[in-house]
């Protein structure tokens, strides 16, 4: 009993964790099913056919060529506006630094389906072409302030001094940054683009308000399909999803740690 | 020697460089002027959009038509307060999940506090869509879940209080809550431990070697210390669960429809812009409402 007292936290712990990770687990045991009907909602028969065939369903690797295409493009783009903010914001003193803070706050304190909608309305109004550009275009807004935090993070806990002795050193400001600040700052970095990918990747509301027939999306794709039967593909897609950012974390701490027994 | 030691010894006051001051607004200007172009000044077309009078075929014209606003409250308020209150309630579920857990892994997880993290992390990689459709399985009729549910009389304490109508499940209001509980979770629990594994284990050991309870020290030491991040979290749970469509459309029912849903569908579908982009507007000012009131809250609190 007293064992239970002691650890009760821990069991509350892992019970939320069981909560959080219950529909991946679904989502993998479903990627093998042979639905039985159009719905993919209960297990019929174990079969490997969407993992042999993932792009068998109509349109799926068209949307999920585009949703890649988009999230490289939106998180390359966002992470190099979003560091160099983050850059000025943890390294400069200037004027109009609350007013910028507040400018980067905003859109994470924006509903989605409001940011979609009013992009609309300026979309709408400058006759801009509801597609592909748009939808980069709102991604790259909604992601900029992410990345700026995750790479403020960082830098925040950089010692200028590093920076300060490479100056001493000779270094001049472009090598100081290159070679000092740049590869101190990148975990950050990374974090904030893979953040920002995944935020792009997933993003359904405002994509949809910006999207056009022959932009289709991999998560529109999926609501399309979740009226009329999801395909098991969709499932597979999502099963390696979740596998590829295990590894992909998994790796990136596995890298931290050996960076820093290098620093040792 | 550990990189922290090299490394925290950083101010988080950054230091003065006044002598290139125009490189800081160089920095700063594509970003934010992408952020002014793309997301202040759809604000302002968003405005002007909702007091125009037209038609998508005809076009629109500014008319100054502020009734629209009333008309808008009137005849869609219960989605706005429905929409209120489900995220109230799912953002005071995510607390109450989210804390023991985001505690766990700041203070007690030791050598598994990366794999945990990991673990809360990982599943905001798969497509939210992909994972709530997962809840339709799990919670529908022929599954363990429900009829373990219906043996406990889960079901009918929560047809006693109204949050489902029948002995389903799926399709209520219990459901809808629930998905959006599970959706945000991850950023009431990342808040959460970023301010948790600030606290010093010491202040739990100091008020237990003076006598405190473990309730006692909970409430007087590690809540207040940990209400930057209980703030964080709340509202980065709380905005987009209020605004989110999603979990109503695929988990409710047509009495769980969420404003979101309305405006979605006054915006795509029925293509009444000046009524979409007023019921747009009017979300904006009440979350930037809520949310002020309350951090000034939160803020005072924090002082006492």
């Amino acid at each position: 009993m007293a064992w239970i007292k002691r650890h009760l936290i821990a069991f509350a712990a892992i019970a939320v964790l069981i909560y959080m990770l219950v529909p991946n687990v679904i989502v993998a045991a479903f990627s093998f099913n042979d639905p039985k009907g159009k719905y993919n909602y209960n297990f019929n028969e174990f079969s490997t056919a969407a993992w042999t065939n993932p792009c068998g369903a109509q349109g799926i690797c068209e949307s999920l060529g585009l949703s890649l295409q988009i999230g490289v493009i939106a998180s390359l783009t966002a992470t190099v506006l979003g560091t160099m903010i983050a850059f000025a914001l943890g390294r400069y003193r200037f004027r109009g630094r609350s007013a910028t803070n507040l400018l980067i706050f905003m859109p994470m304190a924006t509903p989605e389906v409001v940011m979609g909608s009013s992009l609309l309305t300026l979309f709408l109004m400058l006759g801009v072409p509801s597609g592909r550009t748009a939808i980069l275009i709102a991604h790259i807004m909604f992601c900029v302030s992410f990345v700026v935090v995750a790479v403020k993070a960082r830098v925040a806990t950089l010692d200028p001094k590093l920076e300060e002795a490479a100056a001493d050193l000779g270094a001049n400001p472009a090598q100081t940054f290159l070679r000092v600040t740049l590869p101190l700052a990148a975990p950050g970095i990374a974090a904030g683009a893979l953040l920002a990918f995944s935020l792009s990747f997933d993003d359904y509301i405002i994509t949809n308000f910006n999207a056009s027939p022959s932009s289709i999306t991999f998560p529109m794709f999926v609501w399309g399909a979740s009226a009329r039967g999801v395909p098991v593909q969709v499932y597979v897609i999502g099963t390696v999803m979740f596998l590829l950012a295990l590894l992909f974390v998994v790796t990136g701490q596995v890298i931290g740690k050996r960076r820093n027994r290098q620093v040792a | 020697m550990a990189e922290g030691s090299v490394l925290s010894t950083g101010s988080s006051a950054p230091p003065s460089r006044r002598r290139r001051n125009w490189v800081p607004y160089a920095l700063l200007l594509p970003g934010l002027l992408w952020l002014v172009v793309f997301f202040v000044l759809p604000m302002v077309t968003l405005g002007s959009q909702s007091l125009q009078e037209g038609n998508v075929d005809d076009g629109y014209t500014f008319t100054g038509n502020v009734g629209i606003y009333a008309d808008a409250l009137r005849q869609y308020w219960p989605q706005y307060l429905r929409s209120f209150l489900y995220a109230g309630t799912a953002t005071v579920l995510a607390l109450l999940l989210g804390y023991p857990l985001a505690y766990f892994i700041a203070q007690k997880a030791g050598r598994y506090k990366n794999l945990v993290l990991v673990l809360v992390i990982a599943p905001f990689f798969t497509s939210f869509l992909i994972r709530t459709l997962a809840w339709r399985t799990i919670l529908s009729d022929d599954w363990f879940v429900t009829t373990w549910a219906q043996k406990l009389h889960i079901t009918d304490l929560l047809q006693a209080v109204g949050l489902t109508s029948n002995d389903s499940l799926l399709n209520s209001k219990f459901a809808v809550i629930m998905g959006l509980t599970y959706n945000f979770l991850p950023f009431m629990i990342l808040p959460l431990y970023t301010s948790l594994e600030r606290l010093d284990p010491r202040l739990i050991e100091a008020a237990g070697d003076l006598y405190a309870s473990p309730w006692q020290t909970f409430r007087k030491v590690t809540w207040p210390l940990s209400l930057p991040g209980v703030v964080a979290g709340t509202l980065l749970t709380f905005i987009p669960a209020a605004g989110d469509f999603i979990n109503a459309r695929l988990l409710g029912n047509t009495q769980t429809t969420m404003i979101g849903s309305v405006i979605d569908s006054q915006f795509l579908r029925v293509l009444d812009y000046p009524l979409a982009a007023a019921l747009s507007f009017i979300l904006l000012i009440l979350i930037v409402g809520i949310v002020s009131v309350y951090v000034r809250r939160a803020g005072t609190e924090e002082l006492l």
